[in-house]
């Protein structure tokens, strides 16, 4: 097969990851500088980032079988990057305050982003394979990165066992589909489909193993169980990144697998995905009141959310993939803000993750509590935040098609919701009893905050209001990326 | 343009107030007053300017696009009834500023912050005519009104903050599905994506499809009113709410949800709402009753004000669905002066905490000696209440009185028992707080100049509303008058 110039240029985004985990490694082996190791993976990301506006023009293109480098994959390409520099920024202050090496962190993190890269760009199965392999291998040793305390290793373990099994129903639906229609390529299946392969005994069984593999990354009911240990104990920088740029990515090819096979419309296939919508958003929801630990709240929300993301799959049409779009946009903002400022506050000793470490958080940090204060009120989608247009769209898209349950099923859980989001606020704000009126010394752990963490916070609020009353100009990218 | 600056003063002020409370509280009150004041300057201007009719037209506009894609306009306009709503909004606003003014000692920058941003959405709601712009500001005003109540409210204050929220984003996501659903019928039907209130009028739905989305819309109008069955979050709210909190509850909060059953509920389906009119109807007297009742009940102060609260609502919900030119006439009256005289009962017994730390009843008594000018002013506004003549609170309760008469005589002749109840409750609330011997040995305060000069602008609004409300009345009534017109097509 002969690769031409244009293709080279195409899957630049993927070669400068892949180079910049090379020279961080190689770096990291002469030297450990913890800094050094940030600053080259920021410009790595930084520069694949700059290199889509060379991209956009030789769009879209089949570079090999196995990548299709168009809009869509440009702009999930461009989400994932800057989501990734925003955890690196994070991540530098994080473990500025640990004691273990963290310079392979970034090595890991830059392989897992490029296997994101590879899953949002494949229109093939073996291509999906590699990227969420890659993503995923990376991942479990990213969750166990902290190896002195005992919760990251659980969570380690335990996503590895979990995310292997899952990988293996994935390679088995794989398989099937292949023994039944002969192809992996994913427009090649939908054509197949289309003309009534559906009926073929082993098409269906393969899709439901195709889903329950991919439902495990996105951790929706019921394949959610490992989500809040691992959230609980994953270094928060890298919980945030699992919350977004992993599952993210993994929406972003499940929109295109089903988008592009059409296998979503077949009557079983959509029955499943209500099932699954309708659960998660009940169960996360639902058990998320249950918990007192800020990184298991954000847990079970996640589900939730991720619920909400499939009524807006099931909606199909033209604001289907548009509102998933535009909610996985603020859904990432919004996210990232909430575990930025959980990281912030962490340091050398642990998370911060009890609630009761939050109380009164606003009498001391006022900044960073009105920054935690908007991220919790966009993931409940009130206005002025971006997660509250993201809700609007995905009932827009619901109306549009008349999933007049779903999306009643969405109002009311994500009124349950509410509930614990003002838990937290009204934790923030509540006045400590007997404090000292300036007691902005009296907790050392909320001490120092490293700037960059703080700059990205800063960020990605400006972003989420930006986004929450003035969407338009994001509006025409994503209209055009989709087109 | 006018209209953007109503909005935007408040917002931007409280933001300069939030960052000038932080070393220096009485220059974040300043800011605050200053804003409101010029608002409320504003619009008596827009008052003045047009005050020789026009009312029943939008008679001063603002569109910008704003989703374009969606069909979504930045689109304010504002005809007879939003502007005495406005004036009342701002009105309220200034006493609310002035009432706090020493009650607020703790992150006194952030709560006016929060304050003018509760302003500006009510200004939002009062002034938007594209329905998704009407619903963010409803949303808006949701926020910091939490705030008030759960940073500087009294001890019940988290609880009392979480139930209001969720009471009215559970129902405000309800009313989002209506919204929703009449956009894209409307887009069936014609063809065009648009939220603008004037074309949505005349979208053509079956019955059956306009009764669950009119159903969409009232039920959020109802818990905001409150609707007696939907109330059960108003006691705990007002009751909790630090004192401007509460004026703006009971004066400003539920009167959007009136003002969305005359804006959105009547006009946009009236097939719909003329078959639902019986029930509503039933509830608002339902109300009348219960709250009468509920509130003599009472010993806490302020649970029983917030009583009284679904006691008047009832009379202004029975007064929409009466749906004849005295009873809409009533309604907007009612709520005009309910605003008026419940908010001072507000700021009185926020005042009279503030000096005795405690709300019951049972610890006062005889306070008349004690504080004469405080006392005086309380029995007032009792008596505005329990619906004196001469007073603002007559006038509109009498008209839904005589609008209700003709359409359903039973309900009106309870209705008029709700009247007779609320003397026993405001006679009872004077008595026990002020009357009798004086047992306490309290050493409090009188009303301070500062109090005194709200209580007497109040005093005299009430008196004008009562004796000459010919002005007003003029003001809002072609766009009453417009609601009555024949249905096209009957």
């Amino acid at each position: 097969m002969i690769v031409s110039a244009a293709d080279l240029l195409a899957i630049l985004p993927l070669l400068i990851l892949a180079a910049t985990a090379v020279v961080v490694m190689l770096c990291t082996a002469v030297k450990r500088n913890h800094l050094l190791a940030v600053i080259l993976s920021v410009v790595g990301l930084s520069a694949a980032f700059a290199s889509l506006w060379a991209v956009i023009p030789v769009t879209p293109r089949q570079v090999t079988p196995m990548l299709v480098i168009d809009g869509y994959t440009v702009f999930y390409l461009g989400l994932i990057l800057a989501a990734s520099i925003a955890v690196v920024l994070l991540a530098y202050g994080y473990f500025e305050k640990c004691e273990s090496d963290p310079e392979e962190l970034y090595i890991l993190l830059l392989i897992a982003t490029l296997g994101s890269a590879v899953l949002v760009a494949s229109s093939h199965f073996v291509s999906l394979f590699l990227g969420l392999e890659l993503l995923s291998v990376s991942l479990y040793a990213m969750i166990a990165y902290l190896p002195g305390r005992p919760l990251p290793v659980e969570a380690g373990l335990k996503y590895l066992v979990l995310a292997a099994a899952s990988a293996a129903f994935l390679l088995f639906g794989m398989a099937l589909v292949y023994a039944a229609l002969g192809t992996m390529n994913f427009a090649r299946i939908g054509t197949l489909l289309a003309g009534g392969a559906m009926d073929h005994t082993l098409v269906l069984p393969g899709m439901a193993l195709i889903v329950t593999g991919l439902g495990f990354k996105l951790a929706v009911v019921p394949f959610h169980l490992w989500t809040p240990d691992v959230y609980q104990g994953a270094p928060a920088p890298v919980t945030a990144y699992i919350a977004t740029v992993s599952k993210g990515a993994v929406f972003a090819l499940l929109l295109r697998f089903f988008y592009h096979t059409g296998a979503h419309l077949f009557e079983p296939m959509f029955i499943v995905f209500s099932i699954i919508a309708i659960a998660s958003m009940f169960a996360g929801n639902i058990l998320a009141l249950l918990q007192s630990n800020v990184k298991r709240i954000l847990a079970y929300s996640s589900i939730a959310h991720l619920g909400y993301l499939l009524v807006a799959f099931q909606a199909g049409g033209d604001l289907g993939p548009l509102a998933v779009t535009f909610y996985l946009v603020a859904y990432f903002v919004t996210t990232l803000g909430a575990f930025g400022v959980v990281t912030v506050l962490s340091d050398g000793s642990g998370d911060a993750e009890e609630l009761e470490m939050y109380r009164g958080l606003f009498w001391r940090r006022p900044a960073l509590a009105a920054v935690f204060t908007a991220m919790l009120l966009s993931l409940a989608g009130i206005p002025v935040t971006a997660g509250f247009l993201g809700k609007f769209y995905i009932l827009a898209a619901g109306a549009s098609s008349a999933q007049w349950a779903l999306i009643v099923i969405l109002v009311v859980t994500s009124a349950i919701g509410l509930y614990y989001y003002l838990r937290i606020v009204v934790a923030l704000y509540s006045r400590p009893a007997g404090e000292p009126a300036t007691p902005a010394e009296a907790s050392p752990r909320l001490a120092s905050l490293a700037p960059a963490g703080s700059v990205v916070l800063v960020i990605l609020t400006i972003a989420l209001v930006w986004f929450g009353t003035y969407p338009a100009p994001l509006l025409d990218v994503i209209r055009r990326a989709l087109a | 343009m006018i209209l953007f600056w109503l909005i935007v003063i408040p917002l931007v002020a409280g933001i300069l107030a939030w960052v000038a409370g932080h070393h220096r509280p009485l220059a974040a009150r300043w800011i605050a007053l200053i804003a409101v004041s010029l608002d409320f300057a504003l619009t008596l201007s827009l008052w003045a300017r047009n005050f020789h009719g026009g009312w029943h037209t939008w008679f001063e506009q603002l569109d910008w696009a704003w989703i374009p894609s969606f069909g979504i306009h930045f689109h304010l306009a504002i005809d007879g009834l939003s502007l005495l709503l406005l004036l009342l909004t701002f009105f309220l606003g200034i006493l609310s500023v002035l009432a706090s003014w020493t009650e607020i000692t703790e992150a006194t920058g952030f709560f006016h912050l929060n304050l003018l941003w509760i302003l500006a959405g009510i200004a939002g709601v009062f002034l938007a005519v594209d329905l998704f712009l009407f619903y963010f500001a409803w949303e808006l005003m949701l926020v910091p009104m939490y705030f008030l109540i759960a940073i500087w409210g009294h001890e019940n204050r988290t609880y009392a903050a979480i139930k209001f929220f969720i009471f009215t984003q559970l129902s405000g996501l309800l009313m989002l599905l209506a919204i929703l659903a009449l956009y894209f019928l409307h887009h069936a039907a014609t063809g065009i994506y648009t939220f603008e209130y004037e074309q949505l009028l005349n979208t053509p739905l079956a019955p059956g499809v306009a009764m669950w989305i009119m159903l969409g819309f009232f039920v959020a109008f109802a818990v905001k009113l409150p609707v007696v069955l939907l109330h059960t979050w108003l006691p705990d709210a007002h009751t909790e709410a630090p004192t401007a909190g509460s004026v703006i509850l009971a004066g400003l909060l539920l009167k959007t949800g009136a003002y969305g059953m005359l804006r959105f509920v009547l006009p946009l389906f009236p097939d719909s709402a003329h078959r639902f009119a019986p029930i509503a109807m039933a509830l608002g007297v339902a109300g009348i009753l219960y709250g009468a009742i509920l509130a003599f009940g009472q010993t806490d102060l302020k649970r029983l004000v917030a009583y009284t609260s679904v006691s008047h609502l009832g009379f202004v919900l029975a007064g929409i669905f009466a749906w004849n030119d005295l009873a809409l006439q009533g309604a907007v009256m009612t709520m005009i002066c309910h605003g008026i005289s419940t908010g001072a009962l507000f700021i009185l017994v926020g005042a009279l905490q503030q000096r005795t730390h405690t709300r019951e009843m049972e610890r006062m008594g005889g306070l008349w000696t004690v504080v004469p000018r405080m006392s005086g002013a309380a029995l007032f506004f009792a008596l505005a209440s329990l619906g004196l003549p001469g007073l603002g609170d007559f006038v509109g309760e009498f008209l839904v009185l005589l609008g209700l008469y003709r359409v359903n005589i039973l309900l009106a002749i309870l209705a008029t028992l709700g009247v007779l109840a609320a003397t026993f409750y405001a006679l009872r609330l004077v008595q026990r707080a002020f009357h009798g011997p004086e047992t306490h040995g309290w050493q409090i305060a009188d009303l301070v100049p500062r109090e005194g000069l709200v209580m007497a602008v109040m005093i005299l609004a009430l008196l004008w509303l009562g004796l000459y409300p010919k002005p007003v009345l003029d003001t809002f009534q072609p766009v009453m008058a417009r609601l009555e017109q024949p249905l096209p097509g009957r």
